[in-house]
């Protein structure tokens, strides 16, 4: 019995701890509609069937503008591995992944929203305000965050073509049509159905954006729906045929995705370039560097307005504001803590998952332990949210349960991470000390405080920063549950923003920026020096 | 395969070059439609030798000259050179004779009489028959003979060989050799090759240069080098003394 032993038992209670979550939220959802059949039959009607569309025609939008104009982008950078700053622009495209939703979009609107840079521009010359409310401002922020993920990934890619190719294609005399067509698109192809994967299921899912950027019902999607019928309309009907859209969806998605496979960063680094040998004609050069300075403008700008509107609130008042300082403690505590159970529940399921493989007895529990983490991706937080939410206002008043359903939605949705982090470790340190700690009898919490935490010591730190960073910018379980009792940072400012109190919620989006990109910062530095090691 | 072209004369003069810590000094030539195998241990520059005269790396200073022009600062493609490496000849998604006809047209822009020369290429180097087939499933041996295939409709005077036959066992490794001796008969091209095997060199019937910390320290005809009389830093990297 594997379940005699300590670690088994605590990978048990982790997947335990996903199953409730996910399951008691599914349940709830099929509860309800079994139980009013008619309302939710009647909740499958144009409008959800409206939203359903828009939620797939944005993404598919996303996606392509994203890897659309990643594709070009990624061959120049490729294409000039020696010019100044170019470490510093694959740093700043490492960036907008690391930035809570909340904060960029804060930064997208400093430049193209109403009161925005363009605007000021545009005024200036005459010509009338833009309105990016809508698919423009939903696809703008899409492509900020995903057009540097996916030229980061590309250049992975193009990084790992063999160094001779390029010797070849010098030799040859090949030109830049034939450069792409016979070298960089086969390596790029490869990876690409895989990066276009995961940017449509982030554009699918993509909740904060959505619900600051989008215009009113036309430009809205189902996770907003979602929110919005829970919120204002307090319609459960639809709010349970939207959720079971939105998990239909997903699902679709997802197991289309596993035909494609995950992209991976590998071979990608700052430090090792690749060497060309063609020579470029000056128009091709002068078209790759402008390639790049609009990609980097694209990128830095709203990060840079995002910094610059921040700084011009009135830090002091903010700060004599008790809802500010509560709000910080809040975000802080609720982050800290669903860290802390992300880091110790994935500490289990890896712990466990080596144990149990080593014994070689329980496959498919084993399989279980591998892949229980990344099953909770499947169902959107939004979607553990509002079933909990429609499930637990039966027996009391849902707010009351915002900190725990906080907490444990922003672990669970940390764990793969977390477990990708340190499973690694784990499994090494266990293969190079076993048989040694067995023999020595080094063992229990001997060998935990001798062994084991020493190496464990920082991949369980980057973990833990990266689970609170990814918390602290949360905004899809409590702005459902949240209240006037529970306040967290991103919560707040989205109050702030939709009181047009524009100045302060700058601040505030700069405080959250700052907090979360130190945790990011952090957590990336310490998993460098993991790697060094 | 039309023109025969007779082989260009390949000088290195007072060429220096660094590379980190290592300081690169060549002087040599090679005559016209000869063949020069050149050995020495690791590191002592074969490869980068084999590079400056394809144009991948520039030297800081001298001249190279082939054929007597001076080649030192012009592109890859443009210098009379095709050079075959260890591994990644070929473009893996690629068929044999689209590998090869990239040799003819890098943009694949192919005239009927190109067509003709890249199948009597694969013909020459008895691929016949497996035109269509990627390069993984091909044999190591067949991989480096679409890789001279492509050599050989380039028709360039002069063929670099960098360590191209070194994954291959002692009998392919020979037949490649005959194989490159055939081609060298009829085209009469100047050949480099990089080698870990002293043996090569008298397979080849070939002039011999022997780098150490980048520079030739001795020279000759492979079998006057390689016989008793040999130099003595010969014998040493041969193991023949110790």
């Amino acid at each position: 019995m594997p379940l005699a032993h300590p670690k088994p038992l605590a990978g048990a209670l982790a997947l335990a701890f996903l199953a409730l979550l996910a399951g008691g939220a599914l349940f709830s959802l099929a509860f309800e509609a079994s139980r009013e059949t008619g309302d939710t039959l009647a909740a499958f009607n144009p409008y959800l069937w409206r939203v359903a569309r828009f939620t797939l025609w944005q993404a598919l939008l996303s996606t392509a503008l994203s890897v659309g104009l990643a594709i070009p982008v990624a061959r120049a950078l490729h294409a000039h591995q020696h010019f100044m700053g170019r470490a510093f622009v694959l740093r700043l495209f490492a960036l907008p992944l690391a930035l809570p939703a909340l904060v960029a979009v804060f930064g997208i609107t400093s430049i193209y929203g109403r009161a925005g840079l363009i605007a000021h521009i545009s005024q200036y010359f005459g010509y009338g305000l833009p309105d990016i409310y809508g698919l423009t401002g939903i696809l703008l922020a899409h492509v900020f965050f995903n057009l540097p993920l996916a030229v980061r990934l590309l250049l992975a890619g193009l990084d790992s073509i063999p160094a001779d190719y390029w010797k070849l294609s010098a030799q040859l005399g090949m030109g830049n049509g034939a450069r792409f067509r016979l070298i960089e698109w086969p390596a790029m192809a490869r990876n690409l159905p895989g990066i276009m994967g995961l940017i449509f299921m982030l554009c699918v899912t993509s909740f904060t954006i959505v619900l600051t950027l989008g215009g009113g019902p036309r430009a809205t999607t189902l996770e907003v729906a979602v929110y919005q019928s829970l919120h204002f309309d307090f319609d459960i009907g639809q709010a349970v045929a939207l959720t079971l859209t939105q998990l239909a969806l997903t699902l679709a998605i997802l197991s289309a995705f596993r035909l494609t496979g995950r992209p991976t960063e590998e071979g990608f680094s700052l430090a090792v370039t690749t060497r060309r040998y063609e020579k470029l004609r000056v128009g091709e050069k002068l078209a790759d560097l402008t390639l790049i300075l609009l990609a980097f403008l694209f990128v830095a700008l709203p990060i840079a307005g995002m910094v610059v509107s921040g700084l011009s609130a009135d830090f002091a008042r903010l700060f004599s504001d008790r809802s500010v300082w509560r709000a910080i403690a809040t975000s802080l505590a609720l982050g800290g803590a669903a860290a802390l159970l992300s880091v110790i529940l994935s500490l289990a399921l890896v712990a466990a998952r080596q144990a149990v493989a080593a014994a070689k007895k329980h496959p498919l529990f084993e399989r279980a332990l591998d892949t229980g983490a990344s099953l909770i991706l499947v169902v959107p937080p939004i979607v553990i949210g509002a079933g909990w939410f429609i499930w637990l206002r039966h027996f009391a008043d849902p707010f009351v349960f915002a900190a725990p359903m906080v907490i444990t939605v922003n672990a669970a949705m940390a764990m793969p991470f977390a477990v990708r982090l340190l499973r690694p470790v784990w499994d090494t340190t266990s293969a190079r000390h076993d048989r040694l700690c067995a023999q020595l009898g080094i063992s229990g919490w001997t060998r935990l405080a001798l062994i084991r935490w020493p190496v464990l010591r920082r991949p369980l730190g980057v973990a833990f920063a990266f689970a609170m960073a990814l918390s602290l910018g949360d905004l899809g379980t409590i702005a459902l549950f949240g209240s006037e009792d529970v306040q967290t940072l991103p919560y707040l400012l989205l109050q702030r923003m939709s009181s047009y109190r524009t100045l302060d919620a700058a601040g505030l989006a700069l405080i959250l920026g700052v907090l979360s990109l130190g945790l990011m910062i952090l957590a990336d530095r310490g998993s460098r020096k993991e790697s060094m090691q | 395969m039309s023109g025969r072209r007779k082989g260009a004369e390949v000088a290195l003069k007072d060429v220096r070059f660094n590379y980190g810590e290592m300081r690169m000094h060549f002087d040599l030539t090679v005559p016209p439609a000869r063949i020069a195998a050149i050995i020495g241990p690791s590191g002592s520059g074969k490869s980068t030798l084999l590079n400056l005269i394809a144009g991948f790396e520039t030297p800081q200073s001298g001249e190279i000259l082939i054929n007597g022009v001076d080649v030192t600062r012009i592109a890859p493609e443009e210098r009379p050179v095709s050079m075959v490496f260890q591994d990644n000849n070929l473009f893996a998604h690629l068929d044999v004779e689209t590998n090869v006809a990239l040799g003819r047209s890098p943009k694949l822009k192919l005239t009927d009489a190109d067509r003709a020369a890249v199948n009597s290429a694969i013909a020459r180097v008895g691929l016949t028959g497996k035109e269509k087939r990627k390069p993984e499933a091909l044999s190591g041996g067949e991989r480096q003979r679409v890789a001279i295939a492509r050599a050989l409709v380039r028709n360039r005077p002069v063929l670099l060989l960098d360590e191209a036959f070194a994954s291959l066992g002692p009998a392919l490794r020979n037949q490649m050799l005959d194989l490159v001796k055939a081609l060298h008969q009829e085209m009469s091209m100047t050949i480099l090759m990089v080698t870990h095997h002293p043996e090569d060199a008298l397979h080849l019937d070939a002039m011999l240069f022997f780098l150490e910390n980048g520079a030739v320290t001795a020279r000759g005809p492979a079998r006057k080098l390689l016989s008793d009389t040999g130099p003595a830093a010969l014998k040493r990297y041969m193991g023949t003394v110790t």
